[in-house]
């Protein structure tokens, strides 16, 4: 309740406050915002080679090409996949293992702790070992899931994971629903128990059951958590790159547009196509951040 | 109740916490549970293990369909070929390390030193603007880095810094601005305004608020962008691809990790599995011993205090 004390300040202190977050200011000015209109302004040119030379304004060219380039689509769909599975994925997961420890559970510590350090492992790392789970031997040859499904008796669940050509990005969000769920987990035991205990009880002497106080008491309550974890899991979505890395390199099956950037600008040295790549992949995600950003910050006016 | 979102999240209030008989139905939803946190536990500990007990079959007896069982004896052999090196495995994993080490210590402190500064200011000596100046910022930390990578590789190249590892630490340094003075502004914003109030009356300045006041309740706060930082930049992949290129001099955990998993190593799957565990291990480590925090700095991500 700090939050009442308005602040009041003497006049001659505004000026100092600013001297000191100049330095990053102009900082973030430059490596942010000045960057990203270099950016913009390379995407314009027809720079598409290494050398430098006769460099001209081409208009919109490079991204009218992006529409026609088969890679660039196949890799937006791609990403599309991604997300939505993930998003699914992630959001169901960790709603579950709320639910199952929000009410307090012996032992709560110990599986949260658990159920939350995919996110500490770097997922180069983690891809050696997903890159064997998801392997797509099958049957004496299976190693990973292939095997543990023949062991549980459900074998013709076998398949080729993520170098299938149509289940190839469902099978990349799996690892990615591993890691991420712990994160939607928090954030919804977190929205649960900031829920007064005094409505559920009062719920309940008004005589409504566990379930009617779910749904028609807690869950209307998580609705600005469910939106913080969708803008989250959607921006994480939308700049996947080291998880594919991680698992499956640059192959064209899983392909998504931060790897086809890296390659473009890498392999091809096409830094306009690749900038123009980039700038794409930052309106999408401006289009979810920037609207979340703004309602924030005028919540934190009204503090 | 407490505003702070970790306290709340390992805040126990049991709501029928009351000593009593569970009834039937209570008891078998109570089972029920239990099994499922049993079941999610193993799907969550599942890679981990693969990639703890295939690191202790030695070098040569590693194959996927012996994946899941356990090594019929311990061999550490692997861990040595990875870190080290032989003959047949011609990389090795310790350089990367203890680059990788060296970098990420220097960008957590500085980042933390900056965070602070930011944060005090934007948390306690608001000026015009600068609720907007620090939306501004937050943008910077949901930015695809994608989009600024072509022009800071040309800026690097440009001025001959991405022949030294100090190029990761000034990546970091910049693009970690945000989201330290989001945690540390956070924290600051908690700390009630008369502390201020009172360093103000007995006519004390900024800076010397600063230190006398907020900085010795700041340690909590450091800790937890100190770890946030140390984490994201060992695990990060993508400035350093792009900044130290394929450079075997410069490479750190993760890109040279990348390169012997990606290579033509793949028949020696043990030593694959131990640079990686070996590589996983020091951010695992933090988070085992001060997960709190870790999760704190992770959260901020959510913008909520």
């Amino acid at each position: 309740m700090s939050k009442v004390v308005k602040n009041r300040r003497p006049v001659s202190s505004r000026i100092g406050g600013l001297l000191f977050v100049l330095p990053s200011i102009i900082t973030v000015v430059i490596f942010v915002y000045g960057l990203i209109a270099w950016s913009v302004n390379v995407s314009l040119t027809n720079q598409n080679s290494g050398s430098k030379k006769d460099i001209k304004y081409v208009g919109l060219k490079n991204y009218t090409d992006l529409i026609s380039d088969e890679r660039f689509t196949h890799s937006l769909l791609n990403l599309f996949k991604f997300t939505v599975v993930f998003i699914l994925g992630a959001l169901i997961t960790g709603f579950i293992m709320a639910l199952l420890l929000e009410k307090g559970i012996k032992g709560e510590g110990f599986f949260r702790s658990f159920y939350l350090y995919p996110m500490a492992i770097s997922f180069i790392a983690m891809g050696t070992v997903f890159n064997w789970i998801l392997n797509s031997a099958r049957d004496e040859e299976a190693g990973g899931l292939n095997l543990a499904l023949q062991k549980i008796g459900l074998g013709f669940l076998q398949n080729d994971w993520y170098v299938s050509e149509k289940g190839a990005m469902y099978a990349m969000a799996l690892p990615a629903i591993w890691q991420m769920s712990g994160y939607v987990l928090a954030l919804f035991l977190a929205g649960f128990r900031g829920i007064p205990d005094d409505m559920r009880e009062a719920a309940r002497v008004d005589g409504a059951s566990e379930s009617q106080i779910y749904r028609h008491v807690l869950f209307p309550q998580l609705t600005p958590t469910l939106l913080t974890i969708l803008i989250i899991l959607g921006h994480i979505s939308m700049k996947a790159f080291d998880l594919i890395i991680g698992i499956n390199g640059k192959s064209y099956v899983t392909q998504v547009v931060a790897v086809y950037m890296w390659e473009s600008t890498f392999d091809s040295r096409d830094y306009a196509k690749g900038t123009a790549i980039a700038i794409v992949l930052l309106i999408m995600i401006a289009i979810v951040v920037v609207p979340y950003l703004r309602y924030n910050s005028k919540q934190q006016a009204y503090r | 109740m407490s505003n702070d979102i970790v306290d709340l999240i390992t805040s126990k209030h049991d709501v029928r916490n009351k000593k009593r008989k569970l009834n039937g139905k209570e008891k078998f939803w109570l089972i029920f549970r239990y099994v499922s946190l049993i079941f999610i536990w193993f799907l969550v500990v599942m890679p981990i293990y693969v990639m703890v007990i295939n690191s202790l079959k030695g070098v040569k007896n590693v194959y996927l369909v012996n994946a899941f069982k356990l090594p019929e004896k311990i061999d550490f052999s692997a861990w040595s070929v990875a870190w080290s090196g032989t003959d047949y495995f011609p990389q090795s994993i310790s350089d990367s390390m203890t680059r990788t080490l060296f970098f990420v210590v220097q960008s957590s402190i500085i980042s933390a030193i900056l965070g602070s500064i930011n944060g005090y200011v934007f948390a306690k000596w608001k000026f015009k603007g600068s609720n907007f100046i620090f939306t501004l910022f937050l943008f910077g930390m949901f930015i695809p880095y994608q989009a600024i990578m072509i022009p800071l590789v040309r800026i690097a190249t440009t001025l001959d810094i991405n022949k030294s590892i100090y190029v990761l630490v000034l990546a970091h340094v910049i693009y970690g601005i945000p989201i330290c003075t989001l945690i540390f502004r956070n924290y600051y914003e908690a700390i009630p305004n008369e502390l201020i109030e009172a360093g103000r009356v007995d006519k004390a300045s900024m800076v010397r608020i600063y230190r006398s006041i907020i900085l010795p309740l700041s340690i909590p706060a450091f800790v937890v962008v100190l770890i946030w930082q140390f984490t994201s930049a060992w695990n990060d992949f993508l400035f350093a691809i792009f900044l130290t290129g394929g450079s075997p001099k410069l490479s750190v955990a993760t890109t040279a990790l990348n390169f012997i998993t990606g290579s033509s190593n793949q028949v020696y799957y043990g030593v694959n599995m131990t640079a990686s565990l070996i590589v996983s291990l020091p951010t695992l480590i933090v988070y085992i011993f001060l997960g709190r925090y870790f999760l704190r700095g992770l959260l901020s991500g959510s913008l909520k205090g």
